[in-house]
């Protein structure tokens, strides 16, 4: 028995549709340490949605996933779906990214708090009610007693995103999803949202997947980052060494091609040229060759395999930057 | 924060815009007045991108389109050239309305769905009468391919068959056809992805530097600010707290609001630390805004003169001005 709370082994995940067989993730292997933060990151279409969700076992039916999924001992990927919930919630749980579409707008915040305490724990309803004050101070809602009663539609998308997190923390998970988790909000907002992600996280060890878009809120809040490209993981490294060391073009090309306020202002950003390829139909070689300043004939016939370097530092490339290990 | 003056209005240099005491006010219920713009004065100078930032609800957008008179503002002046957009009546201001530019945050709404690409870009061209059917489609095609798009393969198809940065080219193209003075973008890359926000943002200053675009460049982004702007003015709940050139600002905010707002902005860099939450909580309802100054409730530098008495914007530096009553020492 090791210290990892998740092993994910090869899990591929397509979905069937009138365009084809869309390859969303593509051989994902990946563990997850108790207490670590991970980050995920990728443009949109990379498959870092559909990775978390997959592991999690909330797919749609038309969706076909294969590879094992190892959380806290048990093997979630033979499990039914009713089996499956079990481990929602108290073992898993996941925080959306839209705080306005993801609570029920005809539900009181004090009834969508308590449910997973009364079903998932067994709590009496005073109990959860008296929890469910607890939480919502504990992200921070002014008048958590009048907040219970309020819905939704009455909450500001900040407070929203709150209550969202402290519907997903309610029952102390072990591992926690957090999709996009601040990208509706103000960076003022944001801010105090990953302070207390951090705060929670630290109180019970809770492992925590942020999956985003922006390389600047990776930077600040996990341990280590895993950079994604259509289905595939092409990067993982811990979050300092990939920054000082980062061996991809394609997370180069990504972090370059961000705007940035540490640099002076006026100059003309690098761009990715092209677009993310076609998930219906898999390149032959490297993913990201069509669109690689430094790819060769060989990066478009043949897959790069995933080199480890030994400290942590993994990466799908034939020609690294600076060279290989 | 949140103050009102002028001593940031200038006098020398050709004034594409000057907006003076802009009041935007709208009724929510019978009794209550949201004042979303409350008083706001600046300039742009041809040639200049003057950013407005702040975060949702600050008026920003407002205060774009109360610019374009859309609609028209409750009090203040707008002069657009020489000309008073507010005084005029809705045929005169018609007459005018080619001259300002407008792209929107959400390029695929943005755009008729029903409407060919080529038809998209050549209606303001025709309802100007701009030049005979051969002319404006010779113009159109140059458009299209000033924005990146090749016009025999775009000319024909319709919005949704492209992507959100193809049609955000495209919304550029339309917004060019007819040389507008002035070109208002309001959150022109947030719908975008990263990889896309960067060609958009290219585009943005290949065009401004080709047909001498002057900008005004609506955003909540303060790294895409610091990129493209040449003056940027920080809004607060419908007030204006500081206006400096980027650098200037981005090293030394003056005002405690923007100093907490440039914090905040996570670095991709974890060398430099991760951002800080350095104020606590979310702006007060514009409903019904503080006395004084209007950052006070969440100002860490908050005194009674704060709530007594609203600041005015002054210079702190050359060419940087502040709206508080106890700066950020430089």
């Amino acid at each position: 028995m090791s210290d990892n709370i998740l092993v994910v082994d090869d899990l591929h995940v397509s979905f069937s549709s009138s365009r084809g067989n869309i390859q969303a993730v593509r051989g994902v292997s990946v563990s997850i340490r108790r207490g670590e933060s991970i980050g995920v990151v990728g443009e949109s279409g990379s498959g870092k949605t559909v990775l978390s969700r997959g592991i999690m076992g909330l797919l749609t039916q038309n969706a076909t996933r294969t590879g094992s999924v190892e959380f806290a001992g048990h093997d979630l990927s033979s499990l039914t779906r009713d089996e499956l919930r079990t481990h929602w919630g108290t073992g898993m749980a996941m925080i959306f990214q839209d705080p306005m579409t993801s609570l029920n707008p005809v539900r009181r915040i004090g009834s969508q708090i308590m449910e997973g305490l009364t079903v998932r724990l067994g709590m009496s309803k005073e109990q959860a009610k008296s929890r469910a004050v607890e939480l919502l101070e504990r992200v921070r809602i002014p008048d958590p007693y009048a907040a219970l009663r309020k819905y939704p539609g009455q909450l500001s998308g900040g407070m929203r995103q709150r209550v969202m997190i402290a519907i997903a923390v309610a029952c102390t998970p072990e591992l926690l999803f957090a999709d996009e988790p601040t990208t509706a909000l103000d960076v003022t907002v944001q801010a105090q949202v990953l302070e207390l992600l951090d705060e929670l996280r630290a109180e019970s060890n809770m492992s925590m997947v942020l999956v985003t878009h922006d390389l600047g809120v990776v930077a600040g809040h996990t341990d280590r980052i895993l950079v994604m490209y259509a289905g595939q993981v092409v990067e993982a490294a811990p979050t300092g060494e990939l920054f000082a060391n980062m061996k991809m073009p394609y997370t180069e090309a990504l972090l370059k091609s961000i705007p940035r306020m540490d640099l002076p202002s006026g100059q003309k950003i690098p761009v990715i040229a092209g677009r993310l390829p076609d998930p219906t139909q898999p390149e032959p070689g490297c993913a990201f060759a069509p669109r690689c300043q430094y790819a060769t004939d060989k990066c478009r016939t043949e897959q790069p395999p995933l080199v480890d370097m030994g400290n942590g530092h993994q990466y799908r490339c034939f020609f690294p930057i600076g060279g290989g290990r | 924060m949140a103050g009102t003056g002028k001593a940031h209005l200038r006098h020398e240099g050709e004034k594409v815009l000057e907006v003076n005491d802009l009041v935007m006010n709208y009724k929510a219920g019978r009794k209550t007045v949201v004042s979303a713009v409350a008083g706001v004065s600046f300039d742009v100078l041809r040639g200049e991108t003057l950013a407005i930032v702040g975060e949702s609800g600050c008026g920003k957008s407002t205060l774009g389109k109360a610019v374009l008179q859309l609609p028209r503002p409750t009090s203040g002046s707008v002069r657009l050239g020489g000309d008073e957009l507010t005084s005029l009546d809705d045929s005169a201001l018609r007459a005018v309305r080619p001259r300002m530019q407008m792209i929107f945050q959400d390029p695929i709404s943005s755009l008729d769905p029903r409407l060919q690409v080529k038809n998209i870009v050549d209606e303001p061209l025709k309802v100007w009468g701009r030049g005979d059917d051969a002319e404006r489609e010779k113009k159109v095609n140059e458009l299209l391919t000033a924005v990146g798009l090749d016009p025999a393969v775009v000319r024909d198809r319709r919005p949704w068959e492209f992507s959100g940065g193809q049609c955000q080219r495209i919304s550029i193209a339309r917004s060019i056809a007819l040389d507008p003075e002035l070109l208002i973008c309001d959150e022109p890359v947030s719908a975008l992805d990263v990889s896309i926000q960067a060609q958009i943002l290219n585009l943005l200053q290949d065009m401004k530097d080709r047909f001498g675009l002057t900008m005004i460049f609506i955003s909540h982004d303060l790294s895409v600010v610091k990129q493209v702007s040449t003056r940027v003015l920080v809004m607060y709940l419908g007030k204006v707290c500081e206006v400096a050139p980027p650098d200037a600002l981005y090293a030394n905010p003056a005002h405690h609001y923007a100093k907490a707002l440039i914090g905040s902005v996570p670095v991709p860099d974890p060398r430099r630390g991760r951002a800080k939450a350095t104020i606590e909580g979310e702006p007060p309802s514009p409903m019904n805004p503080p006395s004084g100054c209007r950052f006070r409730t969440r100002c860490p530098a908050a005194t009674d003169q704060c709530a007594q008495q609203e600041p005015e914007l002054r210079e702190v530096a050359a060419g940087h001005f502040v709206a508080c009553h106890h700066p950020n020492p430089r």
